[in-house]
């Protein structure tokens, strides 16, 4: 049973949710899908067992002992990755986009492709099961495919040590990263949060959802913060279709219990918070 | 105060929902009251909200495309160079079964399987990948919104398409995607100023460390603003202070403000000392931004 849990909008509290999940079965593997900002490592403080070197892509460099400025790099180059300084091409390390054409075509053979390689993909044991999270360096791209594989490292694990619970945190947005966290599961848990940018955002991520035929759930996250959206989000579901599986009051224990490195159902698991959080778990997975 | 008047400013946070829209909507709201040029640049193109905060009309619509190939069968032999040519694997090729398509998702563009057909079998059109809006606001100042068509891979394109709008010489603040990868890159890489949004809790202090850590390798200057000051934890005044990175201002946890932002309304105008501290922070960074480069 894949469960994955996104959001659209950031911040909305979809990591602090996917802790509490995480904590509520006996075993589960947990995959931290948000590759660009990986934060449960922080609470639950795995082991390294395997360390993955994750390879982003390439990046254009230039021997300028072969270059003999002939310009044809420059001409073919779509992503405007190369300009013209003081009579030479120079490469932008932010705009090349790997292509490999600029390097096919130079007639000098003076243009190497050099790999992305800091990106990383952890996988190790915590205190309730196995953890799997990447880790994107900085500025590089195609994270949907550095999600893939902590994906994968979590199904490998799950059948391995037969855990029948994978809990995914995904990563805000609607692109690539959210797509890939989401394609395949049983269950995505949106997390939303009732002010007009997270209604939007919802409304963003749902058609994401839908394109892809998922079962999809929505947790109104500080719904009393203010209550007309809130409305205003479950007449959304309504109209759409998708499943309410629950609504969450603003609880400074969250807080709390990230201060403290814990899921808020290992630090206070008896509030009221607590018990909402199981009875969302139980809904989605038609305990009740 | 010439060369202060073109100050690009860009609000990023390594997590989101940490308030970067929410400084943005206000700090521009704030400026173009006191009489400033200014744009704003929504480049968050995934979840793009700014507009959300300002009821206006007068948009100009441009989509933003790409060139996705086109294979024409009748005169493909099937030699399977364009699929050797592709970086994306957005060419899928069966050689004996004479099965070749173009997987559109994947392809970014880059026209390398044109210039690998020997038989010119391989033509061009263009996909939408999404849109970049403009809106006027007060006469001479404007906002301009890049927003990527839902099921797009990634929003790049259309963050670039967005940025190219911005003219040399206006006030420009960009409300920067979440992350420190590819997005934010493009965003904070025209950036002068880099003004990051977080909140004191473990959560943020991780990611604003990783902020911290990539715009130091892009040698970019910035400093940090607080949101939702009161909850969590000390990790991220500590943290600012052993970096030596300056606070420029600390927003309160308080349910008003955020009742506020959730209506869509600027906090500026239900409490007027905000405006002062918005501006005051500006100043701040223009006088930083001017002591460097003088």
């Amino acid at each position: 049973m894949e469960t994955s849990i996104i959001s659209g909008k950031g911040g909305t509290g979809k990591s602090s949710i996917s802790a509490a999940f995480a904590t509520i079965e006996k075993d589960v593997v947990l995959a931290d899908c948000d590759v660009d900002a990986a934060n449960l490592f922080i609470l639950f403080s795995p082991t390294h067992e395997v360390e993955t070197v994750y390879i982003a892509g390439q990046k254009a460099v230039i021997d300028y002992s072969c270059c003999i400025n002939c310009g044809i790099c420059k001409d073919v180059c779509r992503f405007g990755a190369i300009s013209w300084t003081g009579g030479m091409p120079i490469i932008s390390e932010v705009l090349c986009d790997g292509c490999l054409l600029c390097s096919r075509l130079c007639p000098q053979n003076a243009i190497k492709m050099v790999n992305n390689d800091k990106s990383r993909m952890y996988s190790g044991t915590f205190r309730k099961g196995k953890m799997v999270y990447g880790r994107l360096a900085p500025g590089e791209e195609n994270s949907g495919k550095l999600v893939n594989i902590v994906r994968e490292e979590a199904r490998r694990l799950s059948k391995k040590n037969n855990i029948e619970n994978i809990i995914i945190d995904g990563p805000p947005g609607i692109g690539c990263a959210a797509i890939s966290s989401i394609i395949g599961v049983d269950n995505v848990v949106i997390v939303s949060e009732p002010t007009k940018s997270g209604l939007h955002d919802l409304e963003r991520v749902v058609d994401i959802t839908r394109k892809f035929n998922l079962k999809t759930w929505v947790i109104i996250n500080k719904y009393d913060l203010n209550e007309e959206i809130s409305n205003e989000i479950m007449r959304f579901c309504d109209e759409k279709g998708i499943f309410l599986a629950g609504k969450l009051r603003f609880d400074s224990l969250v807080v709390e219990a990230m201060v403290n490195c814990q899921s808020i159902i290992e630090f206070s698991p008896c509030s009221q918070i607590s018990i909402e959080i199981k009875n969302i778990w139980s809904i989605i997975n038609k305990k009740i | 105060m010439t060369d202060l008047c073109r100050i690009k400013i860009a609000i990023a946070s390594g997590k989101g929902g940490t308030g970067k829209t929410f400084i943005s909507t206000n700090l521009f709201h704030t400026l173009v009251k006191l009489g400033y040029k200014v744009t704003l640049v929504d480049c968050d193109a995934e979840e793009p909200n700014d507009m959300l905060f300002f009821k206006t009309d007068c948009v100009t619509e441009c989509d933003v495309k790409q060139k996705v190939p086109v294979i024409d069968f009748k005169k493909c032999i099937y030699c399977g160079k364009c699929k050797e040519y592709c970086n994306y694997n957005a060419i899928f090729f069966l050689r004996e079964k004479k099965v070749i398509r173009v997987l559109d998702d994947l392809c970014h563009g880059c026209g390398a399987c044109a210039y690998a057909c020997d038989s010119g079998a391989i033509t061009e059109k263009d996909v939408s990948l999404g849109k970049v809006s403009t809106c006027i606001i007060n006469d001479d100042s404007k906002i301009v919104e890049a927003r990527l068509r839902v099921g797009v891979y990634t929003p790049v394109p259309v963050i670039k398409a967005a940025l190219k709008t911005i003219c040399k010489d206006e006030i420009v603040i960009m409300d920067s995607p979440p992350g420190t990868s590819c997005p934010f890159i493009q965003t904070v890489s025209i950036a002068d100023y880099v003004l990051l949004v977080t909140e004191p809790t473990p959560f943020g202090l991780s990611d604003l460390k990783q902020s911290v850590e990539t715009l130091k390798t892009m040698n970019k200057l910035y400093g940090v603003i607080v949101n939702r000051a009161g909850i969590g934890d000390d990790g991220v005044y500590e943290y600012l202070k052993q970096e030596n990175i300056p606070l420029l201002m600390e927003v309160p946890f308080d349910k008003n403000i955020a009742l506020s932002y959730s209506k869509g309304e600027f906090v500026v105008n239900n409490k007027n000392e905000w405006n002062s501290l918005l501006e005051l922070m500006f100043i701040t960074i223009c006088d930083k931004y001017g002591n460097v480069n003088n």
